[in-house]
């Protein structure tokens, strides 16, 4: 019997060594992949789990600054408080909200907005209750805190425009990134991020951007942030300061506020620095950044006076008589006329079938070129304008900067438009008629241009150079800001001689008496401006009206069919500095409504001028000088 | 008399209780109690540096089990070999039992709520089927494993409770079942071109079990074919499980350092996946370590199962020690990417009461083998075989 089960041991002895073997063998295989895995491949799975665990995570770079041309903060950014919960925190979000509720207002519908989104998060999101906290309500969170758990007090930063509605225009202003301006950079995907939507700060948007900075976080496998393990701060955007003048360009905003619908541009005119820009009415910038509400949207954008449009820029006016030096001086230039040719003005000249009107029903007798801007008689102007035609009065408008953009750095810069004979037959098909001369030499008809234009072509007139208009001290790139190189513009091809007979007759408008604009005159000796009024038709006036009730007069109509009131000049008289433009719409006689403007801006330029006296140009602050000041806001607030 | 019975007290082979404590395979309950203290520590840092939930409550868990364990291994042998039928029927009727009435436990119906307790009878089986095929094979001579008709009871014994717990479904226990079932067949000393036939035969079946695969299995096996096919999906474990071992390096991230298990990118980091997490926090030294002890561990059972002199006690030798070996091969192969997930623990570390108890009761079982090693039982079972 043994015999067998001794027989059954040395079976079983034999498989069993073998089955052992079999396992060591599956053993090793394991310490085998283990040492694959740890050893040979361990590199490569350090950096996988590094992946898992490492979040970058971007900062927002704070905005540049925007200053005027004495460093006078124009756009800031402001601390911006608002208050987060923490679901997981607190015991019962209601009665957090509802506790909360009695110290800040809230309102019922904020605490159904808070508790649905905190109910959509992961419990540890953060959900935001309410923004734009003031430092009072900041403090009365605070010291009720331990009533409060899972609320988080956290300061952000928001664009603020110290000045409002004053250069609302110029200034444009931020708000959120839209879906079709995304271009791929993370930074605009954060949320909360506001990038330039109009103004000076859309055009300069990459500039004053800043490059963001990069937070490397610990998360886990929910993607909550365990700590915070490197941080690079980004570099803040730009300074970006401004050739204008801060008290000027209240100054002006003041000055147009009486209209209903107006702009004015006051500039240099040696380097087209533009010294105040204003549009009216206007419209308050803040209430964009933290997002517009419909109502106040659909206001502004139904207001029948516009006051999103930037009219300085972007409004294109007939000019009217102001257009008249430069069909003079097309006329000098060619020599077709000399100044002291007369014609003679019996109140209108037939041309053809048709009879073109002066504004002076009487006539103004005989005009030579002097008299001619000094009465601004429309006749002169249908005389000669025969003689040179419209292809040279259109060559000199280009030439003072009509008709074409100004290039200065806004956005959506009208070009205004000087009309031709090509320019007629192939835009409209049609041929030039004669008549179409005549009133295109009082800056009537097809001639459009913007205040900004106006105010350039003054500019050339009183230096004789190509002076071309710009809203930056500082040349200013996506790559940062340099000092502008003391910009030479070009001589105008006009000759001296000429020009100065324009300026003395303009000298003759303003301070000759009987001149049209010599009631709109500065009496200030030595601040002496010299300009040109303009009354432009915005209506047709029938045979029929002239005939029965005589021309309306502007009160006697709808505000929409009066005329636009202009003006432009330079000043001073002897030795030019400043060039101004104004134009009111539908505002009635340029020199009546216009004119007074004009003076008002120009005295005020030259007064702040004499009282800065001491300020001299290598003592104005540059970029470097100006770093954005939200780092010391913080010591100071926090 | 060949065939009398001894009471206890005339038993020649009676050893006294004190003795047989003395006797008690120490080194092997040191070795035992290392590993769950491994497992402790383990858990402690799944738990973030916590004692709960899950340390402390393995540690009681251990406690009963460790006594458990010196019980059943200071019962005579021969005790076991009389109730292995009756367990194995017990187990069966209970597998059968979850068929028709089963709580529902991560999609597949495992337990039996006894109310004070959650019995799961797949567990019980595994320690049943060994010692039944023990007892069966016990009685058995070399030339009788060569008889076809011999071999059909002891496969339908294996057979029956696979195919229950496979309808469970549960293919990692059936899978544990019919490969420790295989062991005993081959110790017993089944002639090697049968088991190539069944083999060869299995994988003839694949194409055809495949179709009655769960869903859920079918993804497991795609995805271990294939884990970076879906790395958020199905084959986020494996690719976690790979990048934290991987990651570990040589001497790992240390102790509660392990970024992958603590930020929870890897999975049920507790149970099936926290030898990961070893491999994570002490590196490839941690892991061989762990791996010796295992080694080790095995190698008792072997030791154990030459040294004894009667059939049954070398089969359930081998045989718990296989069951031990395969959980271990298993579930390392598994989180290393080797075979499927197929959630089967790692013995005696992983949390979980059910498999802790399984496994220190096949270790009492061992050492009771070891015990009573010189016990000599005849083939009929109720026979010293002395005279």
């Amino acid at each position: 019997m043994w015999h067998r089960d001794s027989d059954r041991f040395r079976m079983f002895t034999r498989r069993a060594l073998m089955l052992g073997a079999g396992k060591g063998v599956l053993l090793t295989g394991l310490a085998a992949r283990m040492y694959y895995l740890q050893v040979l491949e361990s590199d490569r799975y350090r950096t996988l789990a590094d992946e898992n665990r490492i979040s970058h995570r971007l900062l927002p770079p704070p905005r540049g600054l925007v200053t005027d041309r004495f460093g006078e903060p124009l756009a800031i950014n402001r601390q911006n408080y608002h208050i987060m919960i923490v679901r997981e925190q607190t015991p019962d979000v209601r009665r957090t909200l509802e506790i909360l509720d009695q110290i800040i207002e809230l309102g019922p519908d904020t605490i159904e907005r808070v508790e649905r989104d905190v109910a959509r998060r992961r419990s540890f999101v953060p959900v935001t209750v309410r923004d734009n906290l003031t430092w009072d309500e900041v403090a009365r969170v605070g010291v009720n805190a331990p009533d409060l758990p899972g609320l988080i007090i956290d300061a952000g930063r928001s664009r603020d425009y110290p000045e409002g509605p004053h250069l609302a225009h110029t200034l444009g202003y931020v708000a959120a990134v839209s879906e079709k301006e995304l271009t791929g950079d993370p930074l605009l995907e954060l949320p909360g991020f506001t990038i330039g939507k109009s103004g000076v700060e859309k055009v300069y948007d990459l500039a004053l951007r800043g490059t963001a900075g990069t937070s490397q976080v610990e998360v886990n496998a929910l993607g909550r942030v365990i700590r915070e393990l490197e941080r690079e701060e980004g570099d803040s955007g730009n300074t970006v300061v401004m050739t204008l003048d801060l008290e000027l360009q209240r100054y002006a905003n003041q000055r147009l506020s009486d209209q209903e619908s107006a702009s004015a541009v006051v500039m240099d005119i040696h380097n087209g620095e533009v010294l105040a820009l204003a549009s009216h009415p206007t419209y308050d910038p803040n209430a964009f950044t933290n997002g517009i509400s419909h109502k106040l949207w659909n206001s502004l954008v139904n207001n029948p006076y516009a006051p999103l449009s930037n009219k300085a820029v972007n409004g294109t006016y007939a000019p009217g008589s102001t257009f008249k030096m430069c069909v003079a001086l097309a006329g000098l230039e060619a020599g077709i006329i000399s100044p002291n040719q007369k014609f003679f003005c019996n109140g209108y000249l037939d041309l053809g079938n048709a009879r073109f009107h002066c504004w002076k029903r009487g006539g103004h007798g005989w005009m030579n070129m002097h008299d001619s801007l000094k009465h601004s008689c429309d006749v002169y102007y249908y005389e000669i304008s025969q003689k040179i035609g419209i292809d040279r009065i259109a060559a000199m408008a280009h030439k003072l900067g009509l008709g074409e953009e100004t290039g200065i750095d806004l956005p959506n810069e009208r070009s205004g438009l000087i009309p031709t004979k090509d320019w007629k037959e192939i835009q409209l098909g049609k041929r030039w008629q004669g008549g179409e001369t005549l009133i295109a030499s009082i800056g009537q008809g097809y001639v459009l241009a913007t205040p900004l234009q106006l105010c350039t072509m003054t500019a050339r007139l009183a230096s004789g150079k190509a002076v071309k208009p710009h809203l930056t001290r500082d040349h200013v790139t996506p790559d940062g800001v340099s000092s502008r190189e003391a910009e030479e513009f070009p001589e105008l091809q006009v000759s001296r001689a000429n020009l100065a007979r324009i300026r003395d007759s303009m000298n003759g408008v303003t301070n000759e008496i009987r001149g049209t604009g010599y009631g709109a005159r500065i009496k200030t000796e030595g601040m002496e401006m010299a300009g040109k009024s303009g009354t432009s038709q915005v209506r047709r006036i029938t045979m029929r009206e002239r005939q029965t009730t005589g021309v309306l007069g502007n009160d006697e109509l709808p505000w929409k069919y009066r005329d636009h009131a202009l003006f432009v000049a330079f000043a001073p008289v002897d030795n030019p500095r400043y060039a101004c433009s104004v134009v009111v719409e539908h505002g009635g006689g340029g020199s009546g409504v216009a004119g007074p403007i004009v003076r008002d801006l120009l005295q005020k330029a030259q007064e702040l001028q004499s009282a800065r006296q001491g300020i001299s140009a290598a003592n104005l602050p540059n970029s470097a000088q100006l770093r954005p000041r939200t780092a010391q806001n913080n010591e100071n607030e926090g | 008399m060949a065939m009398s019975k001894y009471r206890i007290g005339e038993d020649p082979d009676y050893v006294p209780i004190g003795r047989r404590l003395l006797l008690l395979n120490w080194t092997l309950v040191l070795l035992i109690a290392a590993l769950s203290g491994i497992g402790f520590a383990m858990l402690y840092s799944a738990a973030n540096g916590s004692l709960q939930p899950w340390a402390e409550r393995q540690m009681m868990r251990f406690a009963v089990g460790a006594v458990l364990m010196i019980v059943i291994a200071v019962t005579d042998i021969r005790v076991w070999l009389k109730l292995a039928y009756f367990s194995y029927f017990v187990a069966l009727v209970l597998l059968v039992g979850v068929e028709i009435k089963g709580d529902i436990g991560m999609g597949a119906q495992r337990w039996i709520n006894l109310g004070f307790f959650q019995l799961q009878p797949s567990e019980l089986m595994k320690i049943s089927l060994v010692l039944a095929l023990a007892r069966y094979f016990h009685g058995l001579t070399v030339e009788d494993t060569g008889r076809i008709t011999l071999l059909i009871p002891p496969l339908l014994m294996v057979l029956a409770p696979a195919a229950l717990v496979l309808r469970q479904p549960d293919l990692g226990t059936a899978l544990l079942l019919i490969a420790g079932g295989g062991v005993i067949f081959w110790l017993a000393g089944v002639r090697m071109w049968k088991f190539a036939l069944i083999l060869g035969s299995a994988l003839a079946a694949i194409p055809i079990g495949w179709q009655f695969l769960r869903d859920y299995q079918k993804n497991r096996v795609l995805t271990f074919l294939n884990p970076e096919n879906d790395p958020l999906g199905a084959g986020y474990h494996i690719t976690q499980s790979k990048i934290a071992l991987g990651s570990g390096g040589l001497f790992g991230k240390g102790f509660m350092l392990g970024s992958q298990s603590h930020l929870n990118f890897l999975p049920e980091k507790q149970t099936d996946f926290i030898f990961t997490m070893l491999g994570e926090e002490f590196g490839l030294v941690g892991g061989l370590a762990l791996l010796a002890l295992y080694a080790l561990v095995i190698t008792y059972g072997y030791i154990i199962a030459l040294r004894c002199r009667n059939q049954f006690g070398r089969l359930v030798a081998i045989g718990v020690t296989s069951t031990f070996f395969l959980y271990v091969f298993i579930n390392i192969a598994m989180v290393m990417g080797l075979i499927p997930v197929v959630g089967v623990p790692l013995p005696l570390v992983s949390y979980g009461g059910t498999v802790m108890m399984t496994i220190l009761v096949s270790f009492g079982l061992l050492m009771s083998v070891s015990i009573h090693r010189d016990i000599r039982i005849s083939r009929q079972g109720n026979d010293d075989g002395r005279n």
